[in-house]
């Protein structure tokens, strides 16, 4: 290994090094605050090693696995998550569970996942990556000891997940098959009966990773998973996981030439556009913000592949990664911040997920309802928060490629969307009829949603710092 | 100065009316009347500066998200400074309208208030369409939230009403900024939302005339005009008086500003041809919007619908293209600014007092409250368009300029008229004459805190009607140097 490649590779060896650590240190010292904390240390001296890391450019290593910008932007909202989530789930183990330590271990490996698959550029090691990410989501989901929801939770999303892995993988062999390459290599060269081959192997592989994004019509273990989870958990599964897999996408469309195949383009765009419809319709309907996040979360997925398309048309290095990068940093400062919310809110007994428990949530506690709101207004695209922000850099995008389609189905699914992300918004501002029963919130739960809060409506006045970096990144 | 500490001062004002409601529950709103009252005289210093050499009466430019060609420009013309001063005067009226009447959330109401009309000054001065949309929705939530918090019994209905109708029109807008931005990168090279630059951009006739309908769908939305007018009536009589008088006094006006500057600005060309059906819908509101409030048996949802029809007469105004009928469509704006907001004053304070907005309830309250009598005499003979007020001055010149235009739709618009005498008066009668109503024992008249706005507004409307040249002088250089009336 050069020391170009060592450099490069240095934050995923602090994470993985962390995580042995960690094993160590629970073996010798069971405390909940000593295991957060060290996990935290961890995710911060990972972090402080991807400058250094992204100092040396892209390096690539024996093709199985890239280290870019475009990787290490991954690595750092990744990270970010993992912090949140540990200021999220504190209290809300040390109120639920007796054995606490555990739980800092799987977060710590399922980042190592996603942060690997958003670096993989080569089959194998994106299906052990996702691999490490789903086992350990399984897990995470399932980490309460009592109550049954968590349990249906894992088992539904451990048994669709293989399911999805496997034809993933069958995909591969039958890509593998066609064109003698393992690497995320273009197969527009290969011709005849191989060709066939070829194509259907990518619309498996497409399946699979279409299940692991929770696109129509693989959208349907999305709001069970989301309502059976522990809500910090939910957060994670919907920002981590998710943005893992597409990262992973996107990298292989642009290097493999996906939309050059007609019919798998197609596809693509034809998912786009029902997953914007039918997520934000199907969102109309929940009575549960748990569910109702969910299904605005296939919606949002919908929009992303916006920016894939434009991506595989234009290239790498084109507005379309740009707009991806940008549509995501605000997915996750939103999407982490709402489930932070209902985490911070949960009391013992069980999260606080249906929507009527949040009548009046403005005249009992500001603070908090007020991040909700900007998270439920970014979800929506209103200005002065980064999700208007995304939102325009998408349409930037699309307009760019002339993408009329998916751009209308943008516009439809966003008007439809406003309605439910503003009906959060008005039940909070209701008059309360009853004295509040809600816990007070733990400093460090606090702290997170408050910072990603503010993360959210600063991102939407100033966010040229952010349009920026992922400018100079230089896509996958 | 620095036109975005205008704005940056509202919305500061705005957080710290929000706090000082925990030093003292009465704090908060003298601190946002002070905000609007110096708001006010710095319009009013800035005003009586002059303009500049480019007749500029304030200008800030810096790069904003440099990416995408989006600048923060404010500037502020003799049309802008118009507004931005109504803005401000009517932010001391919604401010005094609603002095005693919220009892819960005061920090929060005021917050709201001071962001409305942040988001407003910025609508007014912003000249990149970037910021101009972000304002444009800026003003928008904070006002579903004095609608959904403090309105009347069906709130939730129509606060969401509201919102859904100026938020879907809005992305239409936003759909046809961005296909602009992006035609004009085709053919120029450079990505640019400033308004200046876009002026120049070269489109094709039947693109352009699309996108003008983008930005006319959600302007008229706004105004509102027929047919998408639905959610104002609604809006109007549910919210609290402040946020009545700020929706039509302000924000209505906002919809037409953007006509004049940004819809037929653009797309000067694809607005004269759509001029016959933009004629044809004002035409359409003013007699709709005068039927339906003389069918009106709520005090303010008459009102609200009036507002509709005045709304006409700004609409075939400033379709007819040319100079006259665009001052009265300005002048139009600025009357029926302070008229009707007089009105949904009125309309709260009796709403305050009786507990009712049913006309059914109310009859011969003059003899309860002279003072209140007398003021919505004035306030509803000038909205009717009695000679004299600014309101028959808006409408003479705008029937005026559309005659040059279009004769049959005019004559229409004209019989508008009579039809606002009949609801006017038909208010005046079923409210403050008639037989005194026996449930009516006693009625608090009107003190010296309202008197004082009423009599600046009746003053401020008989100066537009007997001399409105300073105000027509204001709109002039922007109207003459339209691409669309020559």
């Amino acid at each position: 290994m050069t020391a170009d490649q060592i450099t490069a590779l240095m934050p995923f060896f602090v994470l993985a090094g962390g995580i042995t650590l960690q094993l160590l240190v629970i073996a010798f010292m069971r405390s909940h605050s000593v295991a957060a904390i060290f996990t935290a240390i961890v995710f911060v001296a990972a972090l402080a090693f991807v400058p250094g890391a992204a100092s040396v450019g892209t390096v690539v290593i024996h093709d199985v696995v890239t280290i870019d910008g475009y990787a290490l932007f991954f690595f750092v909202l990744f990270g970010i998550a993992a912090l949140a989530t540990i200021l999220l789930c504190y209290r809300y183990w040390e109120e639920r569970v007796d054995y606490r330590e555990e739980f800092y271990i799987l977060l710590a490996t399922a980042v190592l996942g996603a942060c690997s698959t958003a670096a993989a550029s080569h089959f194998v090691t994106l299906l052990i990556s996702l691999e490490v990410l789903s086992i350990s989501l399984y897990a995470m989901i399932a980490y309460p000891q009592s109550g049954r929801p968590p349990l249906e939770a894992a088992a539904k999303y451990l048994i669709l997940s293989g399911a999805a892995t496997s034809t993933m993988l069958f995909g591969i062999a039958l890509i593998f098959m066609a064109s003698g390459h393992m690497d995320f290599a273009p197969v527009g060269s290969v011709a005849g009966n191989d060709a066939v081959y070829a194509a259907v192997g990518q619309g498996m592989l497409l399946m699979g990773i279409f299940f692991k994004l929770s696109l129509v019509p693989f959208h349907m273990w999305t709001p069970d998973v989301y309502q059976g989870a522990p809500a910090p958990v939910a957060g994670f599964v919907a920002t981590a996981s998710k943005a893992a897999v597409f990262a992973a996408l996107m990298r292989y469309t642009v290097d493999a030439g996906l939309l050059e195949t007609e019919s798998i383009a197609f596809i693509i765009v034809l998912v786009g556009v029902i997953s914007m419809v039918i997520g934000n319709l199907l969102a109309l309907l929940q009575t549960n913000l748990k569910r109702l996040l969910a299904y605005s979360s296939i919606a949002h997925l919908g929009y992303l592949l916006i920016a894939l398309v434009v991506a595989a048309e234009l290239g790498a290095t084109s507005i379309g990664v740009e707009a991806a990068l940008v549509y995501l940093a605000g997915y996750f400062a939103m999407t982490l911040a709402a489930f932070g919310v209902m985490s911070v809110l949960s009391g013992a007994d069980g999260d606080l997920e249906d929507l009527s428990e949040y009548d009046g949530l403005f005249w009992e506690r500001p603070v908090i309802a007020s991040v909700l709101a900007a998270a439920a207004l970014s979800l929506a695209g209103i200005p002065l928060t980064v999700g208007f922000i995304a939102k325009f850099y998408l349409f930037a995008a699309g307009a760019e490629n002339a993408q009329w389609v998916l751009l209308w189905a943008l516009v439809v699914g966003s008007a439809i969307g406003v309605y439910y992300y503003l009906r959060i918004v008005f039940l909070m501002t209701k008059k309360p009829d009853t004295e509040s029963t809600l816990p007070t919130a733990a400093p460090a739960g606090l702290v997170a949603v408050v910072v990603l809060g503010l993360a959210i409506v600063v991102l939407g006045i100033a966010p040229a710092p952010v349009v920026d970096l992922v400018q100079s990144l230089g896509g996958p | 100065m620095n036109l975005l500490a205008v704005i940056l001062f509202l919305l500061g004002a705005g957080v710290v009316a929000g706090i000082a409601e925990r030093i003292n529950a009465n704090a908060p709103r003298l601190v946002s009347l002070a905000a609007f009252v110096i708001g006010l005289a710095w319009t009013g210093m800035t005003w009586l500066g002059g303009p500049d050499a480019m007749g500029l009466y304030g200008h800030t430019e810096f790069d904003w998200i440099p990416r995408f060609g989006i600048s923060v420009i404010l500037s502020m013309d003799g049309l802008s400074m118009m507004m931005v001063t109504l803005t401000m005067f009517l932010g001391i009226i919604a401010v005094v309208s609603s002095w005693d009447e919220i009892e819960e959330g005061r920090g929060f109401f005021q917050f709201n208030i001071l962001w409305v009309m942040a988001g407003v000054v910025g609508v007014f001065t912003a000249l990149d369409l970037f910021l101009f949309f972000f304002f444009w929705e800026v003003m928008l939530i904070p006002m579903y939230f004095l609608i959904a918090i403090w309105g009347h019994e069906n709130k939730a209905y129509a606060a969401m009403k509201f919102f859904l109708f100026t938020q879907i029109s809005g992305l239409l807008m936003l759909f046809a900024i961005l296909v602009l931005v992006y035609l004009n990168y085709q053919s120029s090279g450079v990505i640019t939302f400033a308004y200046a630059d876009l002026l120049e951009a070269d489109l094709d006739p039947s693109v352009a005339y699309w996108l003008m309908l983008g930005f006319f769908v959600a302007f008229a939305t706004k105004l509102p005009s027929v047919p998408v007018h639905t959610w104002l009536p609604d809006a109007h009589t549910q919210a609290p008086t402040a946020g009545s008088v700020i929706l039509a006094g302000i924000l209505l006006k906002t919809g037409a500003y953007g006509l004049i500057r940004f819809a037929v600005e653009l797309f000067p060309q694809a607005s004269i041809e759509f001029g016959f059906i933009a004629m044809l819908l004002g035409v359409v509101s003013i007699l709709y919007g005068g039927v339906m409030a003389y069918s009106q048996s709520d005090f303010k949802r008459l009102v609200a619908y009036s507002s509709i029809a005045h709304m006409g007469f700004i609409l075939i105004g400033v379709y007819a293209f040319n100079e006259i009928g665009m001052q009265g469509a300005i002048i139009t704006m600025v009357a029926h600014g302070f008229s009707t907001a007089a009105l949904f004053m009125m309309a709260g304070a009796i709403q305050h007092r009786l507990h009712t907005r049913e006309m059914s309830k109310m009859g011969g309250l003059w003899v309860r409250a002279p003072r209140m009598g007398v003021m919505t005499l004035f306030f509803v003979v000038a909205s009717v368009g009695m000679p004299g007020l600014g309101n028959f001055i808006g409408e003479f010149l705008a029937l005026l300029g559309a005659f040059g235009a279009n004769v049959p739709l005019t004559v229409a618009a004209a019989v508008g008229i009579v039809v606002a005498a009949v609801y006017g008066l038909s208010l005046m009668q079923r409210s403050f004459q008639g037989t005194p109503n026996p449930d009516v024992a006693t009625m608090q008249d009107f003190g010296v805190r309202e008197m004082t706005v009423m009599v600046l507004m009746m003053v401020a409307l008989v100066w537009v009607g007997v001399y409105p040249q300073p105000v027509l002088d204001m709109s002039t250089p922007f109207i003459q140097s339209m691409e669309a009336l020559r």
